[in-house]
């Protein structure tokens, strides 16, 4: 699929839907490219929302991953405020909101993914979830003014947006509470005594946290605050409540076009979908793994080379998708880095102290290196992501033997 | 505005005017400059915005912090005395008419 006289368009402009379009144009695809996003925006990075964002006054631009102008040049047609309301893979047609129709010759859906919400809640000026610069906008004026009234505010989920959040909210000074309905805060993606570690760290910088609490509902109380009722009767006033549970991927459109889904449109490792010409990438999709388990990353790391895979795809250039996925965080100035998944790890060994100086987490199943996390140690993050899965992984005696140099395993890897 | 200009990998030069307080990495991939990939978007925590600066300016600028020198060590292309992560230096008036040089490949 490279004559002049195709079109792929991409639905969904976040940075999956980017990837896809800026690699179909360097990989010589010649035909035409339309970038439909439904945000009045060009792409924007989103991992800013959650910290700088909110507490600093940046100039809005400086979001921006890609300009209108700079995706013209490419030949990248950017369409903003665009929403797509349905598509016919038979047709090979794509019906957009303003009632017209789209043909196209191959589809890249990057439509990414829309936070849980609790019930009862969606009116209330301050109850609010996080996913867009939209609402990260929101959010920033109901922390300024909850600072100016002097109002707590309260985050729903212990994971990495109520964190960041949490922590930027301190940074103006704002009485906050998480609360966390597990048994501690990370839980899917930290070991035990690391989650203990970020716990203490919030406490020590003046966050309450409510571990293994149950919300009932959230009560909007007059036009601008609200109540957090919890199961075991008790109740907290704010003047804002995020709510930070998870996403449910947008795989609506997918799945009435017949394409098969499963919480997230399924794809293989090269991003392709049930239905051919038809790729999907980002947070919209679920990986089918080779043993067949299905596995679901949210991340930027994750958009970016699925973005990437997809477009190679439709070109008939499959680029697995096999690289060793990594995550970040940064929670009062302390840099959290995750390079692959602990799950099902059996032995973890701890290199450093655990001080905000810096250590490292390593997860081992069966003897082999299966994730890293660091707290302040951005060299033992890189090394993993390079050693993972690989010959040069250390074994678990030499993380153990504090003498032992892991920086030599590098000349290993390369 | 600071004007900047960035040596492409393809050798093409492009001059930005850079607003002050913005950093390197920040222009250059929303006006499209080829050959930055900037995959965290600026948090220092992934070393795909690497550039080379002019050498004879390199000491106007700040130095790198310990997590920048780290990431340094893990780029792709060849790191040089003159090696930068650009969404770590911030355009201010000192930088004017600086010359920038991506190197060939990111990731």
């Amino acid at each position: 699929m490279t004559g002049s006289d195709q079109h792929i368009l991409v639905i969904g402009a976040g940075q999956a839907g980017l990837q896809a379009a800026e690699t179909l144009r360097s990989n010589g695809f010649e035909g035409r490219i339309s970038l439909y996003g439904d945000e009045p925006y060009a792409p924007y990075h989103r991992p800013p929302l959650s910290k700088a964002w909110l507490t600093e006054k940046i100039d809005e631009r400086q979001l921006t991953i890609r300009d209108i102008s700079a995706l013209e040049r490419k030949g990248i047609l950017l369409r903003t405020g665009s929403v797509i309301e349905a598509i016919d893979p038979h047709a090979r047609s794509a019906r957009v909101s303003d009632g017209s129709l789209v043909h196209w010759s191959g589809l890249v859906l990057a439509t990414g993914a829309t936070p849980r919400r609790l019930p009862g809640s969606e009116s209330s000026k301050a109850v609010h979830v996080l996913r867009s610069r939209r609402d990260a906008t929101e959010i920033a004026e109901r922390l300024q003014h909850c600072a100016r009234e002097g109002r707590p505010i309260i985050i729903i989920g212990g994971g990495f947006i109520g964190l960041e959040v949490a922590a930027s909210a301190r940074k103006l000074g704002l009485d906050v509470t998480i609360v966390e309905a597990a048994s501690r805060l990370l839980e899917r993606v930290l070991s035990s005594d690391l989650s203990q570690w970020y716990a203490d760290l919030h406490r020590s910088r003046g966050t309450k946290l409510l571990i293994g609490a149950q919300v009932s509902n959230i009560e909007p109380v007059g036009p601008d605050q609200a109540i957090v009722h919890f199961a075991d009767g008790r109740s907290v006033q704010a003047g804002l409540v995020l709510t930070g549970i998870g996403v449910i991927p947008n795989d609506g459109l997918a799945r009435k076009a017949g394409i098969e889904c499963d919480n997230g449109i399924v794809v293989d490792d090269c991003c392709r979908t049930s239905v051919p010409n038809i790729v999907a990438a980002g947070d919209c999709t679920v990986r089918r793994l080779p043993d067949g388990a299905k596995i679901r990353l949210e991340s930027v790391q994750n958009a970016v080379e699925q973005g990437r895979s997809a477009a190679l795809a439709l070109l008939g250039k499959e680029k697995p998708f096999t690289e060793t996925p990594w995550f970040w965080s940064d929670q009062y100035g302390i840099k959290l880095q995750i390079a692959g998944l602990s799950h099902g790890a059996d032995t973890w060994v701890r290199r450093g102290e655990s001080s905000e100086s810096g250590f490292s987490i390593f997860h081992f199943k069966q003897d082999r290196l299966i994730a890293v996390d660091s707290v302040n140690a951005v060299k033992d993050h890189m090394l993993a992501r390079r050693v993972i899965g690989t010959s040069a992984a250390p074994t678990i005696e030499q993380v153990q033997d504090a003498r032992f140099d892991l920086f030599t395993l590098r000349s290993k890897s390369a | 505005m600071v004007a900047i200009t960035y040596v492409e990998p393809s050798g093409s030069k492009v001059e930005i005017n850079v607003k002050e307080g913005w950093n390197l990495m920040q222009a250059a991939v929303a006006n499209g400059v080829e050959g930055i990939v900037a995959e965290c978007g600026g948090s220092c925590v992934c070393a795909t915005c690497h550039v080379y600066i002019d050498p004879e300016r390199l000491a106007e600028l700040p130095p790198p912090s310990e997590d920048e020198l780290e990431l340094l060590e893990d780029v792709k292309a060849e790191r040089k005395p003159n090696s930068r992560l650009s969404c770590q230096v911030k355009a201010n008036e000192s930088l004017l008419g600086l010359i920038v040089t991506i190197p060939e490949c990111q990731t």
